[in-house]
């Protein structure tokens, strides 16, 4: 009886944050489970309950008719720099004590224009200025949540690595020019040097994940003994050893791809995905055997040396390869429109709508290995849902509501509608600046004049 | 002229003493803050201390009278997180990019050479823990006199310039050196999280990195503090672990004080102090007014500053502001009335304001957006000695607490207010307003006595 009370009440509670809701007559695109022509979607306690061309409307439900409209999985971007106060702790080339968890931003109008592209879920990632960057979060796009209710609940946390050129050069302004003055150069300066980098911070995490085993082990043997010091930069990485933390690396060419993959073999860790891997077609077959995933880009390239061999291919040649592939977007603005940047790798390459649809649904989420809670449109997935008002591989689809957990996060309508209230809101706040600088300020020095 | 010379003699040895005699100030209105308000009463001070409060108190036979009628008299005013002593320079380009800290920084000791760019927590960036404002505070630093002006008798003064800053002192603001001033010390560590410019100016140069910074200093000091133990326990045969000031700094004090201006900064902070086991006081605030609910939840203490936002000068006219900064600039004085009615406990703090007039127009606007008078006064008396664990000697016109008191003409934070008197450890001021050039200036300071 009381089970049944707490069990009602949580069910209660939840309701009454997302009463059900069933969007009907509109083209369901499950990705995973192909395209339903006029179907709908059955939305309880935030996970999809059903999908199917004729689903039970429960008493109470909230209908939306999406005539005419595309539903699709919400779009996950593997790479995101949004809703976080710092990115880059560039300072030090091994830079795992730092994490984005710490300074996550869930006021960042960043998230609300995502939203408004349709992505619901992102892999809020450190910059790339160190050989081992900082820690990474997945995030569901919750705006108006707290940073904490935004953070992906039971999401693999992961790390930020980076080859090439941003390592090299990060902290080195005067690039090892003979003669360009005292400034101290931060070690690693070379593509050798960041491997060595990497090489030697494992060593370290080694020995340092043995000194704890060998502190346990005398715990164990009832002997006193001081625990060993604590290791914020260290701990991350032991975590990757253990498989408990996932590597996110950015790199561009071939060779510093096979580079980290070796690296990686030698001290038995698993690259779980390379950030944009634009020379990725080259190795594809190696990526594959090691089973890492690649994330890249539709076709942004020749911005710097390292990235001059990328080819729009790049996606389908590595997914026709075996690769698990996604499209991300590592910009706030393209972060807006994934779905273009998807279906360019129909045009190149020839992927199939599905497939193209993949990069940024049910890809991604296998990279961040949340496939079991969203990326498709399926029973007992989260309820993390993009309407569309046309098919969005099109170049003139517009997103019209947007679902997180199955409640209501972005909708065009009221967007549009509240603009006005957001008007004469800022009218009135700045009628009520005025009034109080009159009333409180105080008259300040005058800028000189001269 | 003679006359003058006699009670200037007079008030110096009075001075010289150590400590004035009684003085009985009396049929004045006293609001003592901890009880109900005496519409007409004597308030007696002797050796610095209060020696009687009430309505029917006598007045000793050897006792200088103050005739209060027309006067409130109020306990001194406690500056919460301050400055107040420790010279500040001239206000220059800041080094490195602040903390979002609402007080200003105390520059970096002119004296030391530049240190290296730090490269980790190891080399322990911007730490000066174990510095205590005791050893930094002037007495002559005039500001000292010019906040007693405000009403100020007490502030609780903290280095600023640094991720561990370094530890606060409580202290009067009255005394011809440190030593008399001082009432307490190591009172909270001051922390904030600023961070070298670039890439090249070494750890930490990102917010994450001063945030991953204090959290592995909390860490090494739990070891430090774990290896101590064992070597004391085990001296023969153990290497003695390596000494750390910055971690001994850290050890002396459990109160913390964190910078908080966004809702998002009131989250962040107070997830940390709880991931640390800290005592967090929260500083700075100006978006308190939508961070009540987590402050009440953690049941946190808040430390408001009172330099509420303000509109950039000479910013562009091109460049509007943002629908959100709008927001914070018009409802910051709000904070204090939000806090009040969700049951958070906060003290206000000058913010670096120490001109009569400035202060009480910053609590005026507090209190124009809903707090109450009395709540404003307990969140500069009482509250802060509560907050400082020194209630059982400041914040009250109770009987043994020190003897600090503000006497005013009229209500105090009203504009129209004069402050007539301050009384710091017993020892009376009478403070000169500041006054335009041009008008004849108010009547000099004079000793006690003079009333008689």
């Amino acid at each position: 009886m009381k089970l049944s009370f707490i069990s009602c009440a949580f069910a209660l509670s939840l309701a009454a944050a997302a009463p059900p809701t069933v969007i009907q007559n509109a083209t369901i695109l499950t990705i995973t489970k192909g395209t339903i022509n006029n179907g709908s979607v059955l939305i309880r306690d935030g996970k999809i309950a059903e999908v199917g061309e004729k689903v039970m409307v429960p008493p109470g439900a909230k209908v939306i008719d999406a005539a005419g409209e595309y539903v699709m999985p919400g779009i996950i971007d593997c790479h995101s720099h949004i809703a976080a106060d710092s990115i880059n702790e560039g300072s030090v080339s091994v830079s795992s004590m730092v994490g984005i968890e710490d300074v996550l931003n869930p006021d960042d109008i960043a998230i609300y224009r995502a939203l408004a592209g349709g992505v619901t879920t992102a892999n809020i990632l450190h910059g790339s200025a160190n050989s081992i960057g900082g820690k990474c979060t997945v995030i569901k796009l919750r705006w108006g949540k707290d940073a904490h209710d935004m953070i992906f609940e039971g999401a693999l946390p992961g790390i930020k690595f980076a080859l090439g050129e941003n390592p090299k050069r990060a902290g080195n302004p005067t690039g090892f020019r003979i003669g360009a003055g005292n400034v101290q150069g931060r070690y690693p300066a070379t593509r050798m040097g960041v491997e060595d980098v990497i090489r030697e911070a494992f060593n370290e995490a080694k020995a340092y994940q043995q000194s704890w085993k060998d502190y346990n082990a005398k715990v164990a043997r009832g002997e006193q003994a001081i625990p060993p010091r604590r290791d914020l930069k260290l701990e991350p990485l032991v975590e990757v050893m253990e498989g408990k933390r996932l590597i996110h690396a950015h790199c561009y060419r071939a060779d510093e791809i096979l580079m980290l993959l070796r690296v990686a073999d030698d001290y038995g860790f698993k690259i779980r995905t390379l950030q944009h891997a634009l020379e990725g077609y080259k190795v594809a077959k190696e990526i594959a055997a090691h089973g890492a995933g690649a994330s890249t880009f539709s076709d942004w390239w020749a911005y710097k040396l390292e990235a001059f061999d990328a080819i729009p291919y790049n996606a389908a040649i590595m997914t026709r390869k075996g690769i698990v592939v996604s499209i991300n977007s590592d910009s706030d603005e393209l972060m807006r429109h994934l779905n273009d940047e998807a279906a360019k790798t129909m045009k190149y390459g020839g992927l199939t709508e599905t497939e193209a649809l993949s990069l940024i649904t049910i890809n991604p989420a296998k990279q961040l290995m949340i496939d079991n809670r969203v990326g498709s449109i399926e029973v007992g997935k989260d309820a993390d849902i993009a309407i569309f008002d046309k098919h969005p591989l099109s170049n003139y689809a517009k997103v019209d509501k947007v679902f997180i957990d199955g409640q209501i996060y972005f909708d065009r309508a009221s967007d549009i509608a509240e603009r006005a209230t957001r008007e004469a809101e800022k009218k009135k706040l700045l009628e009520t600046d005025k009034e109080d600088q009159k009333k409180y300020g105080t008259p300040g020095p005058r800028r000189p004049t001269a | 002229m003679k006359r003058l010379l006699i009670l200037l003699s007079f008030a110096a040895s009075a001075l010289l003493a150590g400590v004035p005699g009684a003085i009985a100030i009396r049929n004045a209105r006293i609001v003592p803050v901890n009880g109900p308000v005496i519409a007409k009463g004597t308030v007696v001070l002797r050796d610095g201390l209060i020696d009687t409060v009430g309505a029917d108190a006598a007045v000793p036979a050897d006792a200088w009278i103050i005739e209060g009628d027309g006067l409130t008299v109020y306990p001194g005013l406690i500056d919460a997180l301050s400055t107040f002593g420790i010279p500040q320079p001239a206000p220059a380009s800041g080094n490195g990019r602040g903390g979002g800290g609402q007080s200003p920084a105390t520059p970096a000791p002119p004296a030391e050479p530049a240190a290296p760019p730090a490269h980790g927590p190891e080399d322990r960036p911007y730490t000066t823990s174990w510095v205590k404002a005791s050893e930094l505070i002037k007495a002559t630093d005039h500001r000292i006199e010019a906040a007693r002006g405000a009403g100020f008798t007490t502030a609780v003064t903290y280095p600023t310039h640094g991720i561990f800053a370094g530890q606060g002192t409580i202290i009067d603001l009255e005394g011809d050196n440190v030593g008399q001033m001082v009432i307490a010390d190591g009172v909270g560590q001051y922390i904030t999280f600023m961070t070298s410019p670039g890439f090249g100016g070494g750890f930490p140069n990102a917010l994450m990195g001063a945030i991953a910074y204090v959290r592995q200093v909390y860490l090494d000091a739990d070891h430090y503090q774990k290896a101590k133990a064992y070597y004391d326990a085990h001296t023969r045969g153990t290497p003695r672990p390596q000494f750390d000031r910055s971690l001994e700094g850290v050890m002396e004090t459990h109160r913390v004080l964190f910078p908080a201006t966004r809702r998002v900064d009131v989250d962040r902070m107070l997830r940390f102090a709880n991931e640390l086991h800290l005592h967090a006081l929260l500083y700075g605030l100006p978006e308190g007014y939508r961070s009540a609910d987590l402050l009440k939840s953690a049941n946190a203490t808040a430390l408001v500053d009172l330099k509420w936002p303000e509109k950039r000068r000479d910013s562009d006219p091109e460049e509007p502001d943002s629908i959100r900064a709008l927001q914070v600039r018009v409802n910051a004085a709000s904070t204090p009335a939000v806090l009040a009615r969700a049951g958070v406990k906060f003290a206000l703090y000058s913010g670096g304001i120490d001109k009569r007039a400035d202060l009480f127009r910053a609590v005026r606007r507090a209190i124009d957006a809903g707090l109450s008078p009395e709540d404003a006064l307990r969140a500069l008396t009482l509250t802060p000695a509560e907050i400082y664990g020194v209630s059982d000697r400041l914040g009250s016109i109770e009987k043994g607490k020190i003897a600090n008191l503000v006497v005013t003409k009229g209500d105090l934070f009203q504009d129209k207010t004069e402050v007539k008197y301050v009384f710091v450890d017993g020892v009376k001021f009478e403070p000169v307003e500041e006054t335009p050039p041009g008008r004849p200036g108010a009547p000099e300071a004079s000793g006690p006595g003079e009333d008689q």
